[in-house]
């Protein structure tokens, strides 16, 4: 794995070098315009909602697009578009047509600000704390998979990738604050749909075309474990389990691979999760604050919406085309995975037949393998080794237990961009990568900078400063942010599966905050006390869930059940959803019951343009089909019929 | 807004089309599926860059 597995030419350099200019220029062209601190900070409201729109959408792509989405497409299949049409379309047009113009009317500079608005300073510095602690670690979690990847594929050394990235990120993020991170974030969406597109008409036409896939992976789908894609050798699922998003879920969790039931997925993660991410989450709103006005401002996450439905096409549809080409014979390809060194491999061979003559049993046969191999190994693949361990020979055993190593689903993407880019191509399509995990970066890192400065510095460490202060602070921050970036990817370094891990913080932090939100939104009776400790109670909620139940295969631990085990989940994703819907139910109702029990502060007066019942209805002087209300419905409707196409 | 983002946008992909369309043309041995894919995503990307250009033009013009 320490060798570099693509060299690259002049000419691919010579892309990247580009790209690198055009960002760092685009900070230096807009450094004049940073004066005062809300000119750095929100981009002195003055951008189009098409340019917000889609920095919207690339704010939100980090490790998690790439990387993370054709890893899940060949683990889940089609399923994982769920994480678009369910799990973001609904929220981002609700987002645009309920919930913008409180942000955006009540003039408030962040999220935690328009909860200091509507409730008080409590839930302000509790979102505030929590939201700037979990975007570093999103941001580490992001950084370390780019090193990681870098270093695998180009053989560039892991810190040096590391701190060029991040260097080039702050150096734009500095000079232009947050009007530079959305106009590179434009330009960086471009980049990865541009250059990534390619790679997946590549591989459609090399796998054969829809059909083609659809047919290889019902083989798949009946046999999983010969593709270590399953534990058991007893697992078999319905063949259409990777070609259909909605049929396998009605089979409850043990008909499709996400182990997922049909409950988890539309109110775990298509309204709790979902909305606690799309609507509440700063990095994604703070765009469509920065726009030039009210109708921009809503206009933006609908614009977001429509690359948004589609984008499973150019990041999940890769990772269905990879396990299809493991499944056809002839391709010569071979399905990513940790290579075993050679050095390694008679000790390992020792092990197995150890512990087959031992009799040990699978757990203990894959722990001691996993110990003399460096490398984790697949249940059902172990079993079968054991079985066959005796009669087989050295060197066919080497190939089996190279085989049983389990799959490596975050190379997919690389292992296809090796596969279909000559010299030239390769530039643009690692030039894509680049700008994917950069567009992500800065996103996090212009949220964290405004959300320090004004909800924690200027709030509670030094309120009355000069704006040359604030503006002074922004930048202080923006650096120390990155640094903190930089140690939460050394962290991040020691975990396995990043998307796993993005997806339980977001669960303990986003799923009671939606409760309070609507909460707050839409019942003027909800008090500052009773959002506060709902808050409280939903987070504790959450993390007591996390530590009562784990998912099965899993030891208690990080992956939870390390007070008691009471109740086993059919996957870590099963788990993270319904955590997140145990944490929304509790926040709703202690906030509901505390808001009972306690004396409203604020007057209705002070509400208005906070609370949706308060505030006057806008006239509008839209025609009605431009109007937000229109357009969400019109793009509700086309993402039911996608969903009913590949139903 | 003080800066068009078209134009850098444009400009970064007539750049980045051109490189790619004459590596395809300089060598013409790079193939991928039997495919000049480095010719034809080149033309794309270049087309790409100028539609950007010519709208960001045709704007500046109105104003």
């Amino acid at each position: 794995m320490n060798t570099a597995s693509v060299h690259l030419g002049a000419i691919d350099y010579s892309i990247l070098a580009l790209y690198v200019v055009f960002v760092i220029g685009i900070g230096f062209a807009l450094k004049r315009q940073m004066k005062t601190s809300a000119d750095f900070f929100l981009s002195g409201r003055n951008i189009p909602a098409w340019v917000t729109g889609l920095a919207f959408l690339s704010a939100n792509l980090g490790a998690l697009e790439l990387v993370g989405m054709a890893a899940s497409g060949a683990k889940y299949g089609i399923a994982t578009c769920h994480f678009y049409w369910v799990g973001a379309i609904p929220a981002m047009i609700f987002l645009a047509v309920f919930m913008m113009p409180f942000y955006y009317g009540s003039k408030a500079r962040s999220v935690p600000e328009y909860l200091k608005l509507r409730f008080d300073e409590r839930a302000r510095a509790f979102n505030s704390v929590s939201f700037a602690v979990m975007t570093i670690f999103a941001s580490g979690i992001s950084l370390n998979a780019l090193a990681k990847l870098l270093h695998n594929l180009l053989g560039w050394e892991y810190n040096i990738s590391l701190w060029v990235c991040s260097f080039i990120v702050l150096l734009y993020v500095l000079k232009g604050g947050l009007t530079s991170a959305i106009y590179t974030e434009v330009l960086q969406f471009f980049m990865i749909v541009l250059g990534f597109a390619p790679v997946v008409w590549l591989g459609l036409r090399d796998a054969g075309g829809w059909g083609a896939i659809k047919q290889k992976l019902a083989g798949v789908a009946v046999n999983p474990s010969a593709y270590n894609l399953a534990d058991s050798a007893s697992t078999a699922f319905h063949s259409d389990a990777w070609t259909r998003a909605w049929k396998p879920l009605l089979g409850g969790p043990s008909a499709n691979p996400m182990g997922i039931d049909l409950f988890a997925m539309v109110f775990g993660l298509g309204f709790v999760l979902s909305f606690g991410y799309w609507c509440t989450n700063f990095l994604v709103v703070q765009r469509a604050m920065a726009a030039k006005d009210m109708k921009a401002a809503r206009n933006t996450p609908l614009v977001a919406a429509v690359p948004k439905m589609f984008f499973p096409l150019l990041v999940i549809l890769p990772g269905m085309i990879a396990l299809a080409l493991s499944a056809t014979e002839g391709k010569g390809y071979q399905f990513p995975k940790a290579v075993i060194a050679e050095a390694k491999m008679p000790a390992a061979i020792a092990s197995v037949r150890q512990s087959a003559a031992a009799g040990s049993d699978v757990a203990a046969t894959s722990k001691e393998l996993s110990l003399t191999a460096g490398t984790s190994f697949n249940a059902a693949k172990v079993e079968e080794l054991l079985k066959s361990a005796p009669g087989t020979p050295d060197a066919q055993l080497a190939i089996k237990v190279q085989d049983a190593v389990v799959n490596d689903y975050d190379g997919v993407i690389l292992s296809l961009v090796k596969r279909y880019c000559p010299s030239g191509l390769l530039g643009l399509a690692l030039t894509a990568l680049l700008a994917s995990f950069m567009s992500g970066m800065a996103g996090n890192v212009t949220a964290f900078n405004t959300v320090w400065t004004y909800d924690l510095y200027q709030a509670y460490i030094a309120p009355d400063k000069s704006d040359e202060h604030y503006s002074w602070m922004g930048r202080v921050v923006t650096v120390a942010g990155i640094l903190l970036s930089i140690g939460a990817a050394y962290f991040a370094s020691m975990w396995t599966n990043a998307m796993d891990i993005i997806q339980l913080v977001f669960a303990f932090v986003n799923a009671p905050l939606f409760a309070t939100f609507l909460l707050g939104m839409f019942w003027s009776r909800t008090t500052g006390t009773g959002a506060f400790i709902g808050l409280l109670c939903g987070t504790a909620a959450s993390a007591l869930f996390h530590a009562c139940t784990i998912s099965v295969g899993n030891l208690p631990g990080v992956k939870g059940g390390y007070i008691h085990t009471f109740w086993t989940l059919p996957s870590d994703m099963a788990q993270n959803f319904w955590l997140a819907s145990f944490a929304f139910i509790v926040c709703f109702l202690v906030t509901v019951g505390i808001s009972l029990a306690t004396r409203r502060t604020k007057s209705d007066e002070e509400l208005k343009g906070l609370v949706y019942a308060l505030t006057p209805k806008q006239t509008v002087d839209q025609v009605w089909y431009a109007r937000p209300g229109t357009i969400g419905i019109v793009l509700l409707i086309v993402c039911v019929i996608l969903n009913y196409i590949f139903w | 807004m003080g800066l068009d983002i078209r134009f850098p946008i444009g400009m970064m992909f007539t750049l980045i089309g051109l490189l790619l369309a004459a590596t395809g043309l300089f060598s013409p041995d790079k193939l991928s599926l039997g495919i000049n894919i480095n010719m034809i995503w080149g033309i794309a990307l270049l087309l790409f860059g100028i539609l950007m250009w010519g709208s960001a033009l045709l704007s500046s013009r109105k104003k």
